[in-house]
């Protein structure tokens, strides 16, 4: 059943049958959004994991801090959402031109639409000798927080945090709390950089040092070396200094869950699957399909705002809009599609401060403190691209954020020529000091065949992480 | 009516019992030019917009050109701006320092735990009911609760209020621009009044700083946080601002909270069945009927443009919360009370930095006031509707309220 | 009982740390940390919390109301 006209996308709407891959944040919103806009058809939810949908940004801070345990953290639910659950299969394969979904128990599912959702997930360490030995941790799963809860508690003498985006410098921040030794290995100058630039992610290094972490930039883990019995006990750093540890937490990032599309003909890739500002999947070709849509961490969509780049955002509230927005359009038709056009924001809790940022910082040549001290961590500030506000970071100054909002949205210029209250002494551009992006890239790498245009199509090739 | 005289009409006390016509009217100019050159904001997203721009003051040693006050540091050097005059990074540092005894991060129970002592005083007030077939809401109940509450917090003896009422009447009034021919008449008066408070609580200060007891004054006295303790003058500023704003915004919010459910029996009924509603009805009651309907003392830092209307740099601006509430851009059917409205951000409390800060304590003496009214006051029946209004415009609320009772449940 | 916040949202007035201090923790001056699977005896107190919430960032199950919902905000 195709849903292009009115009278079709009604009876779509009435009896049609939905699939959803990805059970988590994204899927479970678009769920509800589906029922609460009157899809009365079937729905099927397939997840890989086997718990409802749980919340995971509670796992590297409240549940290592051993306030809530690891599997306390389930969603609560909108509305009912009458739902066909396939959890804990994962889905392996997709057959676009048949409509179905093959799971790893071998059974198919066949769809009039479907929606992927599968998220990301940790990127694990690169050797897989050293990967399994015991106290090497990822964190991303309820299950991962727990196994990570449970050695922390015990009370490792050191623990060591490769990484220092996000999660590592929310997983040094639990350590300190918790009174444990920590060490963080960042290949940066500093913790952050990549999300935050240098000039933001020397305030948080300072953050790291004052709690007593130890704070090594500019190296790497070369190796982490085990003890006979298996268990984890040195890391080798690339400055050739070596530290005892029990307990290794690798915080590289993610990569998307992309794997059971691959030779669907989907422009699906490690940084997720490529689709339109209305959720539609593109296929491999860049042409945007009909029946299938992609929503929260493993989309990449274009946002106007942001050169009609494709943006792939790990951002909780943008996993909530974008299921919305995809929910919406997979039972509409026409002019009542909507585009996700939410800019984009995140929080992190770290060392008793709260960071926020709206926009996107990495889309940015220049930068201005505009409100507070750098030196005191409150402050709220400006990034810009090419003489336009693209982005806000505020250290425990949320209230402010809004305004910097509408800056963005208005494409207002910058530098800002305007006084605020609070503001520092000098006000002045400077550089965000974001990292060559010529450093080593994780992506995947697209080439073109055939010669003439009939022929022509794209191909993915391996990425070479 | 022209858009430039709304903000007369609107203090003027024959709009006091109903102004929400006038708000409507006001509200297609969102942003109006006053002929004194105030700036009149009534539109919610506008508001709402200015209560989180880092260029609007709060601190009105910004006034600029005709609006300037060249008295204004020689007033503040006798007793300092309290932290709702002034802007981050001061404000920011008296809030955190005022905050420590009462709320989170470092007090996060204490609000909570007054709930017992809250149900006692309210008890006890309607318990004074007995045998009265008719009660003032306001003078029986509404006022006498939180002064009770507010003086218990600070540490001030509750049979002072004698030596505090006049001077805070005072300066209640000289928020009333409307009813002050000179203005320089009107500052001075608060200023007076400000200063007379300050002596009073500057007592308690020094009380407590030879023998500390266990409130809110001796804790800001003793406290010690990051941010090291207020001077002694912050200190008496931020007591000055605590009392004031801990029971004359109250009394409304309990008043205009009877007078709203006496209008609406049907909520009053199933208020005494379910009294769980009364978490929405004291939110829907902060939209409907806001305890504080003006906020007329911010300042633009730079000109800005907002509505389509230039503001200038150092313009007073007068932001009309009672009638933000009611914009129909924002909430559906707004001129209808409904205790059980969904994604109700009202503007009760303001927002922003400068958001209410007792707002917590406020809610509970509001739910367990209206609770206990309706489940105790037997067939309770307005005596006269409208009844009697304050003559403020900003802190609006009945200034009595007359009602009927049959008796009282135990 | 669950319930998630949209810290998205959230700007830090921390209504919900006054209301409900065992279920909702500030972390500093603006940092929310939550309790996302409360006890239903903190019903009373989570529903509290939630309508005040200024940016109403507070989601409780819609579909698991407990059966103390009926207490009622009596003061024991």
């Amino acid at each position: 059943m195709s849903a292009d006209g009115p009278e079709r996308a009604h009876a779509f709407k009435k009896g049609g049958h939905i699939v959803i891959v990805g059970a988590s944040l994204a899927g479970l919103r678009a769920a509800e959004t589906l029922r609460e806009e009157g899809f009365t058809g079937s729905l099927t939810m397939i997840g890989d994991e086997p718990d409802q949908p749980y919340d995971r940004p509670p796992l590297s801070k409240q549940v290592l801090l051993g306030m809530v345990p690891a599997e306390h953290t389930a969603l609560p639910r909108r509305r009912e959402i009458d739902a066909d659950w396939r959890l804990g299969v994962p889905a392996i394969g997709l057959d676009l031109d048949a409509h179905r979904v093959r799971l790893a128990d071998g059974q198919e599912i066949g769809f009039d639409r479907l929606l992927i959702a599968t998220g990301v997930r940790a990127r694990p360490w690169p050797n897989e000798n050293e990967r399994d030995l015991d106290g090497v941790f990822v964190l991303r799963t309820n299950g991962d927080a727990a196994r990570l809860r449970r050695r922390l508690a015990a009370r490792p003498r050191r623990v060591l945090v490769i990484g220092a985006g996000f999660m590592g410098s929310e997983v040094a921040s639990a350590c300190r709390e918790l009174g444990l030794e920590v060490t963080v290995a960042e290949r940066g100058p500093v913790p952050l950089v990549g999300a935050l630039g240098g000039v933001i992610g020397s305030v948080v290094a300072r953050m790291h040092r004052e709690h007593g972490v130890d704070l090594r930039c500019r190296v790497t883990v070369t190796a982490l070396e085990g003890d006979p019995s298996g268990r984890l006990r040195r890391a080798h750093l690339s400055d050739g200094t070596a530290i005892d540890v029990d307990a290794a937490v690798v915080c590289l990032g993610s990569i998307g869950n992309t794997e059971w599309l691959a030779g669907s003909g989907l422009a699906a890739g490690p940084r997720g699957v490529a689709c339109d500002a209305g959720c539609r999947a593109f296929d491999v070709n860049g042409i945007v399909t009909d029946d299938v849509f992609v929503a929260g961490d493993v989309a990449r969509a274009p946002n106007p705002l942001y050169e009609y780049n494709f943006l792939f955002l790990e951002h909780w509230g943008n996993a909530v809009a974008q299921a919305e927005v995809a929910g919406h359009n997979m039972i509409s038709c026409g002019s009542a599609r909507r585009p996700h056009l939410a800019i984009p924001a995140f929080w992190s809790t770290q060392f008793g401060v709260s960071i926020r940022s709206v926009g996107v910082p990495t889309f940015a040549d220049e930068m201005m403190v505009m409100q507070g001290s750098l030196e005191e961590r409150r402050f709220v500030a400006a990034y810009g691209h090419r003489g336009r506000v693209t982005a806000a970071v505020a250290f425990d100054q949320a209230k402010w954020l809004d305004f910097y909002r509408e800056l963005i949205m208005a494409a207002a210029p910058f530098p800002p020529s305007f006084v605020p209250v609070d503001r520092p002494p000098v006000m002045r551009s400077m550089s965000p000091e974001f990292p060559d992006p010529a450093l080593p890239s994780h992506g995947a790498t697209v080439t073109i065949t055939g010669h003439l245009p009939n022929d022509q199509r794209v191909v993915f090739t391996p990425a070479r992480a | 009516m022209t858009p430039d005289t709304m903000l007369k009409r609107i203090t003027d006390y024959g709009s006091r019992a109903d102004p929400y016509p006038l708000y409507a009217e006001l509200r297609k100019t969102p942003v109006a030019r006053q002929e004194d050159g105030t700036y009149v904001v009534s539109t919610y997203w506008e508001i709402h917009s200015l209560l989180h721009d880092p260029r609007i003051s709060s601190d009105r040693r910004n006034l600029a050109g005709p609006w300037a006050d060249p008295d204004i540091e020689e007033e503040d050097a006798t007793l300092p701006p309290s932290m709702i005059r002034l802007d981050p990074p001061a404000h920011d540092r008296l809030r955190r320092q005022a905050m420590r005894p009462f709320g989170p991060p470092h007090s996060p129970e204490y609000v909570d735990s007054l709930r017992p002592e809250l149900a006692g005083i309210v008890g006890g007030l309607i318990d004074g009911f007995e045998g009265k077939g008719q009660v003032d809401i306001v003078d029986d109940f509404a006022y006498p609760f939180p002064v009770t509450v507010i003086c218990r917090i600070l540490g001030v003896p509750r049979e002072d209020e004698p030596r505090f009422r006049d001077w805070v009447d005072l300066l209640v009034s000289t928020l009333d621009l409307a009813a002050w021919d000179d203005p320089a008449e009107r500052q001075r008066t608060a200023q007076r009044a400000r200063l007379e408070l300050g002596r009073f609580l500057g007592e308690l200060v020094a009380a407590r700083s030879r023998k500390p007891g266990d409130d809110m004054v001796s804790a800001l006295v003793t406290g010690h946080g990051p941010d090291g303790p207020m001077s002694q003058l912050e200190l008496i500023s931020t007591a000055v601002l605590l009392l004031i704003a801990g029971h004359e915004t109250t009394v409304n919010l309990i008043t205009n909270g009877m007078l709203t459910l006496l209008r609406h029996p049907h909520v009053l009924e199933r208020l005494r069945r379910e009294p769980e509603l009364a978490v929405g009805a004291v939110e829907e009651l902060l939209r409907f009927e806001p305890p504080v309907h003006l906020l007329p003392q911010r300042v633009t830092l730079a000109d800005i443009e907002i509505a389509g209307v230039l503001i200038p740099k150092g313009a007073p601006m007068t932001l009309v919360l009672g009638s933000g509430n009611r914009d129909p851009l924002r909430f559906d059917d707004p001129d209808r009370f409904d205790p059980e409205r969904r994604d109700n951000q009202h503007l009760g409390f303001g927002s922003g930095i400068h958001t209410c800060f007792g707002a917590p304590l406020a809610r509970l003496e509001g739910q367990i006031a209206l609770v206990e009214l309706a489940r105790r006051l037997q067939n309770p029946r307005l005596v006269a509707d409208p009844p009697p209004y304050r003559q403020n415009p900003v802190l609006r609320g009945p200034r009595h309220l007359l009602v009927e009772i049959d008796g009282i449940a135990p | 009982m669950r319930l998630v916040v949209d810290l998205t949202r959230c700007q830090g007035y921390a209504q919900c740390a006054f209301l409900a201090p065992d279920v909702f923790t500030m972390h500093g001056e603006e940092a929310l940390l939550y309790d996302p699977n409360p006890d239903d005896a903190q019903w009373d107190r989570v529903r509290r919390a939630a309508a005040a919430c200024p940016v109403q960032a507070i989601l409780v199950d819609q579909t698991e109301i407990p059966a103390t919902a009926q207490e009622g905000t009596h003061v024991r």
